[in-house]
């Protein structure tokens, strides 16, 4: 140990360790944030983004199912989060009535456009999965879901060639934003892609996006969009709000494939 | 003969960058849920067996809480880390880097010998008898355990908590006990290492720091 260094009279020593610590801290993650922010960063991140939807894609079949569990199973409760209540006065009035006036439109890049009431959803083919529920931030819940396969009713609209994406809309607004999702093809027709308007045998409630929302089983929670109103098919997203496909991924730069 | 092979100084940087993004990252992660849980589902804090802390800006890569970044940081080096292990491991079992330096003796495992090591350990002394080969066995003990145990796991505790690759190998997410047991499992074993990588800076720190580096860098000589 050598002996301690005698700061300067007048002097007061610039550094301890815990400072200098920091301070390289954040030098290393101050560049890793300006890595990340150039244009080769974010061409990275896309491509892994895409190298990870392929994978999973090629790993287990384009159909694979996610696991599906028993009531037993499911967790005693399931959790709200993002938007849990809408102030609006007019969908306070829709749920006051049990959604009897809620219209679910299917439009956009289809040759025969639909507008859906609740009834007539109920009175499709239904679905009913227990299925984990697993949020971007690291918590899962288990519910059970019923409703309508979106396949059905994208068939019944008569989706053409061109769309290649399907993008959901919704009542809530976060932060100023309206909220919004989207899918490709593949996870649009995927058997446990359900437009669910029941949870647990109830109908939908409020905070889980009442009275209806998507699943989209093997993606992470903010790609199922609560309090839909419309499906849209489109061909690009170009011209969709921010351009990226959905809420977080305009507002956050969260990945559009969440499959991870 | 060199002291370490070129295939191991390889690997020991490509995982040595490759861990330290992926736990820093993971810290910057962890905090946008601090709350451990075991079993398939978990998402009350009542439910939890741990509360984690928030980990500060500066341990976390980006340098402040954005999970976006923050997961494209973590899933792009789970990349280099992963292929980077499967090399190690088929380069340490083809050239016996695995046979000759890092497999036991029953007779290294008796107690006896085993509490000889730690003593000699703690009085820092770390010479050894040769004919038990170039590590003792706290040595191969560990490494053996980081290789074979911790740094598998951390892969297969973090395919079992993607929902994408969960229809792939719904086994792995079963043989772990659940989604949120993987990710308990996930986070254990990050701070395992984090664990080796203090002792392991430590031990080199005690032993020649300098020397140490230029062997990893240079292979050194046997």
């Amino acid at each position: 140990m050598s002996a301690p260094i005698k700061p300067k009279t007048g002097i007061k020593p610039a550094l301890n360790r815990r400072t200098a610590l920091a301070g390289l801290a954040a030098l290393a993650t101050g560049a890793c944030s300006k890595i990340a922010e150039s244009d080769t960063g974010r061409a990275v991140a896309k491509a892994a983004e895409n190298w990870h939807r392929v994978a999973h894609r090629s790993l287990a079949s384009r159909q694979a199912l996610a696991r599906e569990y028993t009531r037993a199973e499911r967790s005693p409760t399931f959790k709200g989060n993002g938007t849990v209540r809408i102030a609006d006065e007019a969908y306070q009035a829709s749920l006051e009535s049990g959604f009897t006036d809620w219209k679910l439109e299917v439009h956009g890049l289809v040759d025969a456009p639909l507008s859906l009431s609740m009834d007539d959803l109920r009175g499709m083919k239904q679905r009913t999965q227990i299925t984990r529920h697993d949020c971007v931030e690291g918590w899962s819940a288990i519910g059970e879901w019923t409703g309508p396969q979106l396949s059905d009713v994208l068939d019944m609209a008569l989706v053409q060639d061109g769309a290649n994406f399907i993008v959901f809309r919704c009542a809530d607004s976060l932060a100023g934003g309206e909220y919004y999702e989207s899918v490709d093809m593949i996870d649009a027709y995927h058997p446990q892609t359900i437009i669910a308007h029941m949870l647990n045998g109830e109908p939908l409630p409020q905070k889980n996006g009442a009275p209806l929302r998507m699943r989209i089983e093997r993606q992470l929670g903010y790609k199922h969009p609560k309090y839909l109103t419309a499906i849209e098919a489109v061909a690009s997203f170009d011209d969709v709000l921010g351009g990226k496909g959905g809420y977080w991924e305009d507002r956050a730069g969260y990945q559009w494939y969440a499959g991870i | 003969m060199k002291k370490h092979a070129f295939s191991t100084r390889i690997w020991h940087w490509i995982n040595a960058i490759s861990l330290i993004i992926l736990f820093m990252s993971g810290l910057n992660i962890s905090n946008a849920h601090r709350y451990l849980y075991w079993g398939d589902y978990g998402f009350d804090k009542a439910d939890a067996w741990l509360s984690v802390i928030r980990f500060p800006d500066w341990a976390t890569i980006p340098g402040s809480y954005n999970l976006a970044e923050a997961r494209d940081w973590h899933t792009i080096f789970a990349w280099p880390f992963a292929i980077a292990l499967l090399f190690m491991w088929v380069a340490m079992l083809v050239n016996r880097h695995f046979k000759n330096d890092l497999t036991t003796t029953r007779a290294e495992w008796k107690p006896s010998a085993v509490w000889k090591d730690i003593v000699s350990h703690a009085k820092l002394n770390f010479d050894h008898d040769p004919a038990h080969g170039k590590y003792n066995f706290l040595q191969k003990f560990s490494y053996g355990f980081v290789l074979g145990v911790m740094l598998p796991l951390m892969i297969f505790t973090g395919l079992a908590i993607s929902p994408g690759f969960e229809p792939a190998a719904p086994w792995m997410v079963d043989i772990l006990g659940g989604r949120q047991s993987a990710r308990s499992i996930h986070f254990i074993m990050a701070f395992g290492l984090f664990a080796f990588f203090v002792v392991h800076i430590a031990l080199v720190l005690v032993t020649g720091p300098i020397k140490q580096l230029k062997d990893m860098i240079t292979g050194g000589k046997a």
